[in-house]
């Protein structure tokens, strides 16, 4: 009967009310749901869904759990090998890993992987959590650079196994890309993101905020005046990248990265934050990716009216496919196969319009997609008082500026090799700090790796 | 966690406060700033660095009440806590990289406007430290509203006060003066100016065909102040830079002032909103 059921759909919050305001979209699934859901599973004998979850989460055995209602059980097996489910139930593009590869999919539908982890961290949560099973302390001390996904993750993983584990953080809350990055519609902070970030702090990991590692202190001194036997650097790719178009210093251009950190961090959205953030009437959005939709439907709950400009097509965006679904049905315009040329001013400086150039498909490039070239003549204006660049970022070059010994390539990140290991004994690294964006559970995957290479540095 | 020690009202409407923040306190350099949050709710305020005591692990940092934010730091009170300082931010001045025998003798002039007499002394008082000659020109709207100046006064050479009203010193603007020392032959070998970013061009303006080189000191808008956000990115010599993280601190005649005081009244009408305490249709 199982292979019977289609994909138990998930319920999600009107587009149309959803458009005004910063509530989660997606409901989630209830018991109900969650059970009926869970039958669907094959239960392969040779798993690929694992092989493809970046943190190899026993996937079939937690959603054998599920089905027999032992929802604990199911929290206890996926906390063995993720700290952020509720998270990644979220945020992860499952349909290029866990359901990309089901066996479901080949035909139909694949099993909902990410909605039912979801179902699973929120249930656990609501009961208070998972005890996990620590190590007793071997008294060795572990410095880690940035609270994101790769720094919690691999925080974790050296606390269970028994290190005294310190996170620096640079903004005053934890998280950071949780936090400053990914919207609360997606992402709600206090009802998610901070207890799990919480539930790491449970498995004795310290959180130092408001430290700036590279200027408030230096990896040098974490090593050798502070005690650390080791520092893993997770300090992601927070430089936000422009287009160099002329244009680009008027009033009323923004990174992404400006314009969610107001609006996640500092909570712009809010009236109680005193945090101001500029509202456009017609708001163009540069970009494909994640970053893009997020601030594309950020700008709409703020009360703008926005336009997605992208060089590529539909099928090219970078975007995980429910976001750019989402977007759309809350009426985001998609200007596909366009790309700014210039960003047009009026007299004092502000910006009035975005002009842009029509786009065909040509031959594939290097990464094996058709790349995109201008249509001679084609020039057009989209009316626009705000644009928004969301064209990917870049680490940040201060750690390995002030980190004697540490290796960069020449976009910035820093070398390391498969378990983090970098050109500086005693210092690891991961996440997009070395591969430049990408996403959640990569960045976690990355942090999972080096604790492990962590822990033989510190045995041997 | 950051406790106010000390607070000081230096006129109406600036304060002074001595706040706890060790590894701040520990690390801090002459060019730097910080950023503080008063409140949960609070926005990210950058301050300049005015003083730092590494042994007592407290900074030292100076507000003037221009909006609904800066007056919430202004009325917090000895005993209080921010909830949020951090810091160091920008890179120190560059002469902080020389070594002490360099900079014996070597005659700096800085130029200091309004609140940006704050960031100026702890570079004087560095510089007199280590046997720099060092005049400092200060402007204020009147004489009630200079600070500091018995600290400038023990850190400087000469100190040259400038006020629009004439109620103190130099009747007129700072560059003035700049122009006055000048002509009278006085050698400068550098010169740092800190103050209202449009003083910061006047400066340049007048300073162009010296020959003398100049330093100044953006206090652009910021978010994170890490080299996050790109708010406060700003053109120097054709090329975007950020202030936060490549300055504050840059070559005053390659700074495109018109621009940065354009960039600088990005959210003015939500400012002026929010100091009316009026958050109703914020745009």
């Amino acid at each position: 009967m199982a292979e019977k059921i289609g994909r138990v759909p998930v319920r999600e919050q009107d587009p149309k009310v959803r458009a005004h305001n910063f509530e989660e979209v997606c409901y989630g699934y209830d018991e109900k749901e969650a059970l009926l859901e869970s039958s669907r599973c094959l239960h392969c004998r040779n798993p690929r869904c694992v092989e493809h979850c970046p943190v190899g989460i026993r996937i079939p055995e937690f959603i054998a759990h599920v089905r027999a209602g032992e929802f604990g059980e199911a929290a206890r097996v996926i906390a063995r090998d993720s700290s952020l489910p509720a998270v990644c139930g979220r945020v992860c593009p499952q349909e290029t890993q866990c359901e990309g590869s089901c066996i479901l999919g080949v035909k139909g539908e694949p099993v909902a992987i990410g909605k039912l982890e979801r179902f699973v961290a929120d249930w656990s949560r609501a009961q208070g959590g998972v005890a996990v099973e620590k190590a007793p302390a071997n008294g060795k001390k572990v410095a880690i650079v940035g609270s994101g996904p790769s720094g919690l993750a691999c925080a974790s993983d050296l606390a269970k196994l028994g290190y005294d584990v310190t996170i620096f953080e640079v903004l005053h809350k934890a998280g950071g890309v949780l936090q400053y990055g990914i919207p609360e519609f997606r992402l709600p902070k206090e009802r998610v993101v901070e207890p799990e970030i919480d539930s790491v702090r449970a498995l004795g990991v310290k959180i130092e905020t408001n430290v700036v590692v590279g200027r408030t202190v230096t990896v040098d001194d974490l090593l050798d005046r502070e005690g650390f036997s080791a520092v893993f650097v997770g300090s992601g790719a927070g430089l936000p990248r422009f287009m160099g178009i002329p244009g680009e210093s008027l009033n009323g251009v923004f990174s992404a990265n400006e314009f969610l950190t107001r609006s996640n961090l500092m909570k712009a959205y809010d009236p109680e934050s005193d945090t101001p953030i500029f509202v456009g009437r017609h708001v163009a959005v540069v970009g494909g990716g994640n970053v893009a939709m997020d601030a594309a439907r950020t700008a709409l709950r703020l009360g703008s009216e926005v336009s997605i400009v992208y060089r590529r097509t539909e099928k090219e965006l970078p975007a995980r496919a429910e976001e750019v679904h989402h977007a759309r049905e809350e009426g985001i315009d998609f200007q596909m196969l366009t790309n700014p040329v210039e960003i047009l001013g009026d007299e004092k400086g502000w910006v009035r319009a975005l002009r842009c150039i029509r786009m065909e498909l040509g031959e594939p490039d290097a990464s094996g997609r058709r790349s995109p070239v201008p249509v001679p003549g084609s020039e057009f204006e989209i009316p626009a008082d705000a644009v928004i660049m969301a064209l990917g970022t870049s680490p940040n070059p201060l750690i390995a500026s002030t980190t004697k010994g540490l290796e960069t390539e020449r976009h910035g990140c820093i070398v390391a090799d498969e378990a983090g290991a970098t050109s500086r004994p005693g210092v690891f690294a991961g996440g997009d700090a070395v591969t430049g964006a990408a996403t959640v559970i990569l960045a976690m995957g990355a942090g999972r790796r080096a604790a492990k290479a962590i822990d033989e540095y510190l045995r041997s | 966690m950051y406790k106010i020690t000390r607070k000081e009202m230096l006129t109406p409407s600036i304060c002074l406060m001595d706040v706890e923040a060790p590894r701040l306190a520990a690390s801090a350099q002459p060019g730097q700033f910080l950023i503080v949050r008063a409140r949960e709710e609070g926005e990210r305020i950058p301050l300049t660095v005015c003083d730092f005591d590494r042994s007592r692990g407290v900074v030292t940092i100076v507000t003037q009440i221009i909006g609904a934010s800066s007056r919430m730091i202004c009325a917090l009170e000895e005993g209080d806590s921010f909830t949020d300082v951090v810091g160091p931010l920008g890179r120190p001045s560059d002469f902080v990289d020389e070594p002490d025998e360099a900079l014996r003798g070597r005659r700096f002039l800085f130029v200091a406007g309004g609140l940006g007499t704050a960031p100026v002394y702890p570079q004087a008082k560095y510089l007199h430290e280590r046997g720099a000659k060092v005049d400092v020109v200060v402007g204020a709207k009147t004489a009630d509203l200079l600070i500091l100046r018995e600290q400038m006064t023990a850190v400087c050479d000469h100190l040259y006060i400038c006020t629009d009203d004439g109620s103190e010193g130099h009747h007129g603007l700072v560059t003035e003066k700049v122009k006055e020392l000048l002509a009278e032959g006085v050698v400068y070998d550098q010169v740092v100016a800190i103050g209202p970013m449009i003083m910061m061009k006047f400066v340049a303006l007048t300073l162009k065909d010296s020959g003398i080189p100049l330093v100044v000191s953006l206090n652009t808008l910021m978010v994170d102040g890490t080299g996050m956000c790109g708010c406060c990115r700003i053109t120097v010599g054709g090329k975007v830079r950020f202030a936060c993280v490549e300055g504050p601190e840059f070559d005053g005649y390659a700074v495109d002032f018109d621009e940065a005081l354009r960039r600088q009244t990005m959210y003015r009408p939500q400012e002026q909103e929010a100091d009316h305490k009026c958050k109703i249709g914020r745009n």
